[in-house]
């Protein structure tokens, strides 16, 4: 991929490093995302994958390196991380200023299809539509900027293929970019225009995603790169 | 068939929140039994009157007491110093414990002492305390303010620690400040442990006010009893003690109402 000018770019990452102890997690990893552009990260269990989510997302005050990453960005985590003393909307308002904070809130929550459920508590949510209320969460702050750390790694496999629908639906509406942390091959090929690999503390690889949208795992060419990018990760075909 | 046997299935699953009605009033029963049985026993005279009296006639005394503005009076007293020694102790643990737990300075700073405080039996000091604040109101209320102050320090230092750290990053990620996160994250989540800490200080307040209040008091529920008994007046004595449980059952539900209306969100969490 040709190096894109600076102002293409919403995030640029140079020279990241994190070491717990002796362990050097990551060890000078450089990484971009363009205006718009999904980037999926894989990584084997303990490749520093998550480590280097938080960094960019400002929660690991030890990484060092030149990180840059717009104003404007939300989060999603694994786990929900909803407040649960605070009611749904009140969870997707966190933090926003102005008079129209709810009314943002709920214009967030009917797009992830839950417009309804602004009165209930966390607790009273399915596992999938707490996970929805953390996209909303995320994106009724209209980020240029999502970062996903496998945001749907502990849903049901049918609840996460819908996730995964829901989110490429409003990346078409909004056209945010992403860094989606996951280690699930089948996730990265349908959401990401690119798919870098997290090896040793560097990006090892970087695998462009030229599939036409929609995407389905049926498509030609989809499992070609799946079985690549399998390899890459050390699984190799039995 | 199948209709049949979720029918089944359902209805002892409902049976329960029907049934918790009426359950309650199988709870008054044994009380009621054993106040009929005292009653009984001090009637027949298995009981000696000046031992323990009738609840018959602690109950005609206790509305002696009362109708002749002796009980308000004393009452009044007591609840005054029970209710500025908790605001005293209890502000103050929860400054001291929000503190410690929220700073590393403080925590090195305070919780030391206080750790080693509570192993002095509170009540204890009251020799001391007599010599520090002599024998008047300060001591009751210094002893009520030392009560309430060790359960709410802990608990309220305990909330503060269990907080889910991830919680608090999510709300740094939506762009909460260090002051917006302890008001938004911290102090709700703190909540549940810090009422549990307010109501065993109300407990301990209440055990301390019992104790203080028998030393030279001139006023108040203990000053009652003390009199009654160089009086061998067996059935106030009786009844001051009633009074100190009903305040501190009182007391106790209040809480427990305000404690409900303020965490309705765990009730959803119950729910499910």
């Amino acid at each position: 991929m040709a190096t894109r000018p600076a102002s293409d770019l919403t995030v640029r990452v140079t020279g990241l490093r994190r070491a717990f102890g002796d362990t050097k997690v990551l060890d000078g990893a450089d990484l971009t995302v363009g205006r718009g552009e999904v980037v999926a990260l894989l990584g084997g269990s303990g490749s520093g994958k998550s480590t280097l989510l938080r960094a960019l997302a400002g929660l690991d005050p030890d990484a060092t390196g030149v990180i840059e990453v717009p104003d404007h960005y939300g989060v999603v985590f694994q786990e929900h991380r909803l407040l649960p003393w605070k009611r749904v909307a009140d969870n997707v308002a966190l933090g926003l200023t102005g008079a129209d904070a709810r009314t943002r809130a709920l214009g967030a929550l009917t797009e992830v299809g839950l417009g309804d459920r602004g009165g209930a508590w966390p607790a009273e949510l399915s596992g999938g539509q707490a996970q929805r209320v953390a996209v909303a969460r995320a994106l009724v702050r209209e980020p240029e900027l999502l970062l996903l750390d496998e945001p749907f790694g502990a849903l049901d496999a049918l609840t996460r293929l819908r996730m995964q629908q829901l989110l490429e639906r409003l990346r078409q509406r909004h056209g945010f970019a992403a860094l989606l942390v996951t280690h699930d091959v089948d996730e990265a090929l349908l959401l990401a225009d690119r798919a870098l690999i997290l090896e040793g503390g560097r990006i090892a690889e970087e695998v462009p995603v030229t599939l036409p949208r929609p995407r389905h795992q049926d498509d030609p060419g989809f499992g070609g790169l799946r079985r690549h990018l399998l390899d890459r990760l050390g699984v190799p075909a039995g | 068939m199948t209709t049949l046997l979720n029918e089944v299935a359902v209805s002892p699953a409902r049976a329960p929140a029907r049934n918790r009605r009426p359950r309650r009033w199988y709870r008054l029963i044994s009380p009621l039994v054993l106040v009929v049985t005292w009653e009984a026993a001090a009637r027949t005279g298995v009981l000696p009157e000046e031992k323990v009296p009738a609840p018959s006639v602690v109950a005609r005394t206790g509305w002696r007491l009362a109708t002749e503005g002796e009980l308000t009076t004393h009452l009044l007293d007591s609840l005054t110093r029970a209710l500025i020694g908790l605001a005293i102790g209890g502000s103050l643990a929860v400054v001291l414990a929000a503190t410690a737990a929220l700073l590393r300075l403080g925590d090195n700073a305070i919780d030391p002492p206080v750790q080693m405080a509570r192993m002095l039996p509170h009540l204890g000091l009251v020799p001391l305390l007599i010599i520090w604040v002599g024998i008047g109101e300060e001591l009751k209320i210094s002893l009520v303010a030392l009560g309430s102050f060790f359960p709410l320090y802990f608990n309220t230092y305990a909330g503060i620690r269990d907080i889910d750290q991830r919680l608090v990053e999510a709300a740094k990620t939506c762009g909460l400040n260090q002051w917006q996160r302890l008001r938004h994250v911290v102090l709700p989540g703190a909540l549940p442990s810090l009422f549990l800490g307010l109501r065993l200080a109300i407990g301990a307040g209440w055990l301390s006010l019992v104790v203080g209040e028998q030393v030279n008091a001139q006023t108040g529920i203990g000053f009652l009893m003390m009199e009654a008994r160089e009086f061998a007046q067996t059935d106030v004595v009786v009844f001051g003690l009633l009074v100190y449980a009903l305040l501190g059952l009182l007391s106790d539900a209040l809480i427990r109402i305000a404690e409900r209306r303020t965490l309705a969100w765990r009730r959803g969490l119950q729910a499910t």
